[in-house]
């Protein structure tokens, strides 16, 4: 009977690397796919950045420029964070908190799935969605806004906000642990909406109240929308290793904070 | 009560050798509430045992104790004479767990696939797709699927790594019958195949069709063990029903009274010792008269056994 099969040793027991690598690819596609399927975060998360961005900077004002930069391509940047921002924190925050909190996690805690692959799969699916609306932004600013750039440009821009999903989906992990199922999305909003317009995503940061100016210093968006501003040549403020110190410095409280969350949760589960 | 003193049992040897799972003497507390106290609970290679309890009991929570979820506050929880955290652990044993939400999005074979993947040598998704009654419907989105369909996902996640342990979690919780009765064949299948399962149910009814043995747990403590029949036996009460000028008071002091109901003109009175019960009223009450005796329900029995026992532990 099953005693025979106790015998197993070890190794037969370990994984491969390729049985690893295939959960994990597995864990992202299925993430992928779960998220694709649900309309409201596709519509929301997607396509605010993109509305956005053709209202403001090819409908209405393509021809006006920033500090000699056109404003359809100071806007890429911005509400390419945006995008980048939304997709990261819903991806990462609303999944995690309604698993937790509604049994899902601990069956697949139950489960020999590696832990880590859990949170890689949300990572890069916010990774994935975050890509596809910079791509989009692109798309839209060249094909209608008259964004012209050398490629090398556009890669750089492109890595820099696709890079820049690691610290809001650090944040959204973090929020994902503090918050229930149901408080989860309102709480990213809180966080979300008024860090985006502080940080000059939807305004330009000139335009902004001095008070907010002051405020924007400490957020995150705002060092981001600064890196990829400066790649288009309209980063007027710190220098570049100023915004990426406080990108890697947030994102490891942000991981501390999860892991804090993490810990909680191995210890005592109710319910 | 019935405690298996695994230390020191003169059987010890051989038995601790085919468990697959135990607790020993396991204290788990939520803050101030006491969810188990001082549980022995030792499940064999091949038998499948049912945790029998009312809700609120502590079955779950014996399940994740030996699921590794979370960490005893006392005593010991072995599986596979390892640490239930252990990795190699969770690759042997499936789990049916109670979910307020799963994926919705997913459809039932992909949920199947994934799982799947995580496990060693999975049984191919076919075969775990026919096993939990789920071909037709494998297509299908998780937010499309009925009670018991979904009921059947969370098995077939159970089952998809072919593993020699499942712990089956209230499955049929909220089921019609047919559903649960479905279900049923599905978890007898899995005995034949040589797996060991330990369920958890608060319908005596269904540890009665499945388990080999029952394990009755109420709040926190395990109050009785033992075959099915031998369980059925201890809860084996009667409902007597009659007019009576006898007060309500006395009643409840009769031998093995555990309930005394007015029900219009008459009184209806559980108990485990109906025969006594006879007795003594017809002593005591000359006039009594309309007098039935019938078996009480499954459940009533049950609720006949749990209160014995809280009034057993006040005693001790």
């Amino acid at each position: 009977m099953s005693t025979a099969s106790m015998t197993l040793t070890r190794s037969q027991m370990e994984r491969s690397p390729i049985h690893t690598a295939t959960i994990y690819l597995k864990e992202t596609k299925y993430e992928f796919l779960k998220y694709l399927r649900v309309r409201m975060y596709t519509a929301s998360v997607l396509s605010f950045p993109i509305m956005f961005y053709v209202l403001f900077g090819l409908v209405l004002n393509s021809h006006e420029a920033i500090a000699g930069t056109g404003l359809p391509t100071y806007l890429m940047a911005t509400y390419g964070t945006f995008g980048v921002m939304g997709a990261s924190l819903f991806g990462t925050a609303a999944g995690l908190a309604s698993d937790r909190g509604l049994g899902w996690l601990q069956v697949k805690r139950a489960s020999p799935m590696p832990p880590f692959a859990y949170f890689w799969a949300k990572v890069i699916t916010s990774m994935i969605f975050s890509a596809t609306i910079v791509l989009a932004l692109f798309a839209l600013g060249v094909e209608f806004g008259g964004v012209r750039m050398p490629p090398g440009k556009f890669a750089e821009l492109f890595g820099v906000l696709v890079a820049g999903s690691l610290p809001f989906s650090a944040m959204g992990l973090a929020l994902g642990y503090f918050t229930g199922p149901n408080s989860a999305p309102p709480m990213i909003n809180l966080v979300y909406l008024p860090m985006s317009f502080c940080s000059g995503l939807w305004v330009p940061f000139m335009f902004l109240p001095h008070v907010l100016r002051q405020v924007a210093l400490v957020l995150p968006p705002y060092h981001l929308s600064q890196l990829a501003l400066s790649v288009v040549g309209a980063g007027a403020h710190e220098s570049n290793a100023t915004h990426w110190e406080v990108l890697i410095g947030f994102t490891m409280i942000c991981l501390g904070m999860a892991r804090i969350g993490f810990q909680r949760d191995q210890e005592k589960m109710y319910g | 009560m019935i405690e298996a003193r695994e230390q020191n049992g003169n059987c010890s040897s051989s038995r601790s050798e085919s468990n697959v799972a135990s607790l020993e003497s396991v204290n788990k507390n939520y803050g101030p509430i006491r969810a188990l106290r001082g549980v022995n609970l030792a499940i064999r290679a091949g038998e499948i045992v049912a945790l029998l309890g009312p809700n609120g009991a502590g079955k779950t929570t014996a399940v994740k104790l030996l699921l590794g979820l979370m960490p005893p506050n006392r005593g010991k929880v072995r599986v596979f004479g390892a640490d239930p955290t252990n990795p190699e652990n969770r690759m042997r044993t499936g789990a049916m767990l109670q979910v307020g939400r799963v994926p919705e999005t997913l459809r039932v074979r992909e949920h199947v696939d994934l799982f799947s993947s995580y496990y060693q040598k999975p049984m191919p998704a076919q075969d775990v797709l026919a096993a939990s009654g789920l071909e037709k419907i494998a297509g299908r989105k998780y937010a499309e699927l009925s009670g018991g369909q979904k009921q059947r996902v969370l098995f077939a996640l159970a089952i998809c790594g072919d593993p020699d342990l499942l712990f089956l979690d209230e499955p049929t919780v909220g089921l019609d019958v047919e559903a649960r009765r479905l279900l049923w064949d599905e978890i007898r299948a899995l005995v034949d195949r040589g797996k060991t399962v330990l369920l958890t149910t608060h319908y005596l009814q269904e540890a009665d069709a499945l388990a080999d043995r029952v394990v009755v747990i109420n709040q926190g403590e395990i109050i009785a063990e033992g075959t099915p029949t031998e369980i059925k036996v201890q809860t084996s009460g009667k409902k007597i029903r009659c007019i009576t000028r006898i007060n309500l008071q006395t009643l409840h002091q009769l031998p093995g009274v555990t309930e005394v109901k007015e029900d219009r003109e008459a009184i209806e009175i559980h108990t485990s010792d109906a025969e006594r019960v006879v007795r003594e009223l017809l002593a005591r009450d000359e006039r009594l008269s309309g007098l039935e005796v019938t078996s009480a329900g499954l459940e009533e029995a049950f609720l006949a056994l749990t209160r014995d026992s809280a009034r057993n532990g006040d005693s001790d």
